[in-house]
């Protein structure tokens, strides 16, 4: 099977545990303005490859892999618009080598498309981008309903998540947004970590080589304080929705 | 009735030796089977570590108030410019006497640096002149009128061809104005047995060759023999001094890094060699101390007092050179190498608490660039040690890792690192140090028939030139091999001159004296620009490219058309091609005789000197403009690995070691967030790292762990930043050392994991 890939990161340390190979894979159907990778939006744009290249690709740096810790992770662009060639690429990896794999999404993107995918998947790194819809269509260009049904479909098959959430100033960290947040991934199963992305501006040169208007101009990156204080609002959220939620749950252990 | 005196000694000895497991090492000398013998590995943490004591901390602030006058001061605190550096020149010198675990300077006050010219004497005057000073001219005349320099007998003998291509930097860094460097006298010898018994044994080797036919060959052995003994004696004189006996063996921790520490000092007053590497220390002084504390003598604190004082001292080893010099070998080096760790052939590791104890100077301290602090990594290092190891690498980017499973076969369980990346077996074997010559400058001139680029005068061979618009891969090849087997010969012819000479008139006397009678000599080329001829070759191969010519023909330029493979990217195609020239170069230098029947063998490394290479250097085909500089050592070009940190390793690492037992050097740059988001997870992952490696046969990696934008800020703010320590091709610089291009240099080389 062939996929549309932009490039390949051998060493990639911060999408998942150890070091891990990185295939980024080209097109995306959000347009996040935050986003440095725009570059992989586009569908036609990149490279065709094969499975098998890929599995070449890998298998020089399996030791290091191994030893860590660590394993595969795909991203993009939006690796669940390749579903198919992505979950071969992991069933391969698996069958081969026993790899760890793990998909790093927007979660946009029909549950009953990622189930295959879902089944050799280990991890999933989920970016939820924003609580509020009509915050989340200004960001992204979609509301986010599909995300969070995706993120519930995940909870239910209850496969580990590690949910990211980019703080920007001014964007993405309205206390109520974040306590919504926090609420939201407090009733989900399977997370194993919720982590604080700062925004970052190292993506914009990127903007500036495809012609585009950066959207984002003048949005200072959060400092340490800023961060703490998101996390304080997210905690808060989920305490919340774990009190509103014990009754509930009491009733099921009687 | 009173003893007599060889009874008298005996006693010493067994004294001084008491508690060590016997073996041969008592019969003759073997330090090797003194380690195998005594040694006690260690597996466990750092835990047992101790802080700096007051007085540990009262010197070092001492010696850190002098490093910023000498800053201040333009580079240079104090010269003594009246006295010759010999072993006993100097009267003693003391940071603070009182204070001081381990005494001895080079001269009679720290950083006061001392005259050495048998090297050659136009260094010394133009480097005091440099730094403000001046050479009273006495001796100058004595070193230019009365006694002759290696430097005047090698530029009595260089040839016409050796000269032009020195100047035009096709073989470059020569050691034929200066100590050549790059020997590692056994200084565990002076410890472990004293120095009677050394000239005890020298003298059995003077008596051995008295032989029947005094050939050449014998009356030159018995000449250094001579002298070697007359070292020898002359350490003992230095040491009496500071009110030691070197006569007979150590007999406690204290006394076994004084003696070491002292046989070192002689040799760094004797000799201004380009690298004076102490060797493979810290574990040998790990047996002392393991006995001292087991009788009740040592504390923690107390052996860690010795291991900082001894590491301070090291760390002030100061030689004039003109700033030249270090525009080529950046940031005033001096390369006391010690190599930490490893394993035993017995399949033991030789990790002491010692190997712990050297790197915790690091935090005692802080980071600083000398000692050169080597660690032959081993995947079956044990795993609390690799894990420290990490921690201080992502801590103090001080350290550099070689491969011990890939030297191991070579050199045995008791060699050492010279300089960056040169392996010798301890006291068995010496290497005459033969810097480097520079493939891509080659490379043009097989293009412009031997023609340089930047000087327009014939320089190489007057072989027809490339004449045709469009570089044809085989056609160049052809005349690439033609012009390396010309430069292959021309560099060790060169190297012959150099090495005759400086035995002849800079003889190491005291580091030989530390050798056994026969030993090893290894003629050590190296090679500048391996990746910019790969790529090179690959872009005449894989695409298009069409020469610039100036008006008189020369190929100043090239366009390039279409992509072509690059090295870095663990791409066979092109990484084939760099193999291959290494292999190619290797064996070109294997058809030439050398001095001393030394066995040829080559390094790729450049220190910092790929700087200078570039700027010597005109536009190459794989799209380098003129004057930009060469990736350091064997790495991939700044900029051009593009699948990542693992991918440029892998290109690296195919780099034959068998080609290459001079060491192949790979600086490895990387942010801190891009090692993992938490302190374990990057332990973990540079764990990881540095095993695979190891398991790809890559030879050497020196580790980075920073921002870039410290480095920047670091330019700008240099006081804020005293102790700032990079890593640069099997060296470690104080980054504000740098020149403002070799910082540069460092900011945009390839930094993995920028996102």
């Amino acid at each position: 099977m062939k996929g549309r890939i932009h490039s390949i990161d051998s060493f990639g340390t911060v999408d998942g545990p150890g070091i891990r190979f990185v295939l980024f894979m080209q097109g995306c159907a959000l347009q996040c303005q935050f986003c440095h990778n725009p570059d992989t939006w586009d569908t036609v744009a990149g490279r065709v490859v094969t499975v098998e290249e890929i599995l070449r690709e890998i298998e020089p740096y399996l030791p290091y892999y191994r030893r860590s810790g660590g394993g595969i992770t795909v991203t993009g662009g939006e690796p669940t618009l390749q579903a198919g060639f992505v979950a071969e690429l992991f069933s391969e990896c698996k069958r081969r080598w026993g790899l760890h794999t793990t998909l790093d999404s927007s979660g946009f993107c029909e549950a009953s498309h990622a189930k295959a995918l879902l089944d050799v998947t280990d991890l999933v790194l989920l970016d939820l981008k924003q609580m509020n819809p009509e915050k989340h269509e200004r960001l992204t260009s979609r509301d986010n309903d599909r995300i969070l049904k995706f993120a519930a479909y995940l909870s239910e098959r209850n496969t580990p998540m590690w949910i990211r959430h980019v703080l920007i100033p001014g964007i993405t960290d309205d206390s109520s947004d974040l306590r919504a947040l926090g609420a939201f991934v407090g009733g989900l199963r399977g997370v194993e970590k919720l982590e604080l992305l700062s925004y970052h501006r190292m993506g914009v040169y990127k903007w500036q080589q495809l012609g585009k208007e950066y959207p984002l101009e003048g949005v200072p990156t959060p400092t340490e304080r800023e961060i703490e204080r998101a996390y304080r609002f997210i905690e808060e959220g989920k305490a919340q929705n774990q009190t509103e939620r014990a009754p509930h749950r009491s009733s099921i252990t009687c | 009735m009173a003893l007599r005196q060889s009874e008298l000694r005996q006693t010493n000895k067994d004294d001084a030796w008491r508690g060590f497991a016997s073996g041969a090492w008592r019969e003759r000398i073997d330090v090797k089977n003194f380690l195998d013998r005594n040694l006690t590995p260690y597996a466990g943490d750092e835990g047992f570590l101790a802080g700096p004591t007051a007085a540990t901390t009262a010197l070092w602030q001492q010696i850190q108030r002098l490093t910023k006058l000498e800053r201040d001061n333009g580079g240079v605190l104090d010269i003594d410019l009246n006295t010759i550096s010999t072993i006993t020149s100097h009267a003693p010198g003391y940071i603070d006497k009182d204070k001081e675990q381990i005494v001895g300077l080079q001269t009679d006050a720290p950083l006061k640096r001392s005259v050495q010219p048998f090297g050659g004497i136009k260094m010394v005057v133009d480097a005091c002149e440099a730094y403000g000073f001046q050479l009273p001219q006495e001796i100058v005349k004595l070193f230019t009128e009365v006694r002759k320099t290696h430097n005047q007998g090698v530029f009595d003998a260089y040839t016409t061809e050796m000269r032009a291509a020195r100047k035009a930097g096709i073989i470059t860094g020569l050691p034929d104005a200066y100590g050549r460097g790059r020997i590692i006298g056994d200084y565990r010898r002076v410890a472990l047995y004293g120095i009677d018994r050394l000239i005890a044994g020298k003298k059995e080797d003077l008596l051995q060759l008295e032989v029947d036919s005094m050939t050449e060959e014998v009356i030159r052995l018995r000449e250094e023999l001579s002298e070697q003994i007359r070292a020898l004696q002359e350490l003992k004189q230095m040491a009496a001094t500071y009110g030691n006996d070197l006569s007979g063996p150590a007999t406690n921790a204290k006394e076994a890094f004084q003696w070491l520490y002292f046989a070192y000092l002689g040799a760094i007053k004797e000799q201004n060699g380009a690298a004076m590497s102490i060797g493979r220390v810290s574990s040998f002084l790990d047996v002392y101390i393991d006995r001292d504390m087991r009788e009740g003598k040592l504390t923690e604190e107390q052996a860690q007092e010795l291991m900082d004082h001894f590491v301070m001292k090291l760390r002030i080893v100061k030689f004039l050179r003109t700033p030249d010099y270090n525009e080529l070998f950046s940031g005033d080096p001096t390369w006391v190498t010690e190599s930490i760790g490893g394993m035993a052939l017995t399949g033991e590791t030789r990790v002491t608490k010692n190997s712990f104890r050297i790197l915790h100077t690091l935090y005692n301290l802080g980071p600083a660039p000398e000692p050169n602090l080597t660690v032959l990594w081993s995947v079956n290092l044990p795993e609390s040690f690799k894990k420290y190891c990490a921690k201080v690498s992502i801590e103090t980017s001080s350290i550099q890792y070689e491969n011990d499973d890939l030297m191991r076969p070579q050199f045995g369980d008791d060699y050492g690192i010279a300089c960056c990346v040169s392996a010798m077996r301890i006291g068995k074997q010496m290497q005459f140090f033969g810097a480097r010559a520079n493939l891509g400058k080659a490379l043009l001139y097989a293009i412009n028939g031997g023609v340089d680029e930047k000087l327009g005068i014939q320089v190489g061979p007057a072989y027809a030139p490339i004449t045709g618009d469009r570089l044809v891969f085989d056609e160049v090849m052809n005349k690439y091999d033609t012009m390396l087997e010309w430069l292959a010969q021309l560099y060790m012819n060169t190297l012959n001159v150099i090495h005759f000479m400086h035995d002849k008139y800079s003889y190491e006397r005291l580091e030989m004296a530390l050798h056994d009678r026969e030993i090893l000599r290894t003629m050590a080329c190296g090679i500048a620009g391996l990746s910019v001829v790969a790529d090179s070759l690959s872009a005449i191969k894989y695409a298009v490219v069409k020469p610039i010519r100036n008006e008189t023909g020369i190929a100043v330029d090239f366009e390039i058309e279409g992509e072509y493979p690059q090295y870095g990217n663990n791409d066979e195609r092109v990484d084939r091609i760099a193999v291959q020239i290494t292999e190619s170069f290797m064996n070109k230098l294997r058809k030439h005789n050398t001095y001393r029947n030394a066995l040829p063998t080559m390094s790729v490394l450049t220190i910092t000197s790929n700087v200078v290479y570039g700027k010597k250097t005109g536009s190459t085909p794989d799209g380098r403009k003129a004057g930009e500089p060469f990736a350091p050592g064997a790495n991939p070009m700044h900029g051009r690995d593009r699948m990542g940190a693992l991918a440029s390793l892998a290109s690296v690492a195919k780099i034959p070691y068998e080609s290459c037992l001079d060491g192949i050097s790979n600086t490895f740059s990387i942010i801190p967030k891009a090692l993992g988001k938490e302190q374990a997870a990057r332990i973990n992952n540079m764990v990881s790292l540095l095993d695979g490696y190891a398991e790809s046969l890559g030879h050497h990696l020196n580790v980075n762990v920073f921002d870039r934008e410290q480095l920047m800020d670091a330019m700008e703010h240099p006081e804020n930043y005293p102790q700032l320590t990079i890593r640069v091709s099997g060296y470690a610089v104080n980054f504000i050392k740098l020149t403002r291009e070799q910082q540069l240099d460092v900011i945009n080389r390839t930094f993995h994991g920028a996102v």
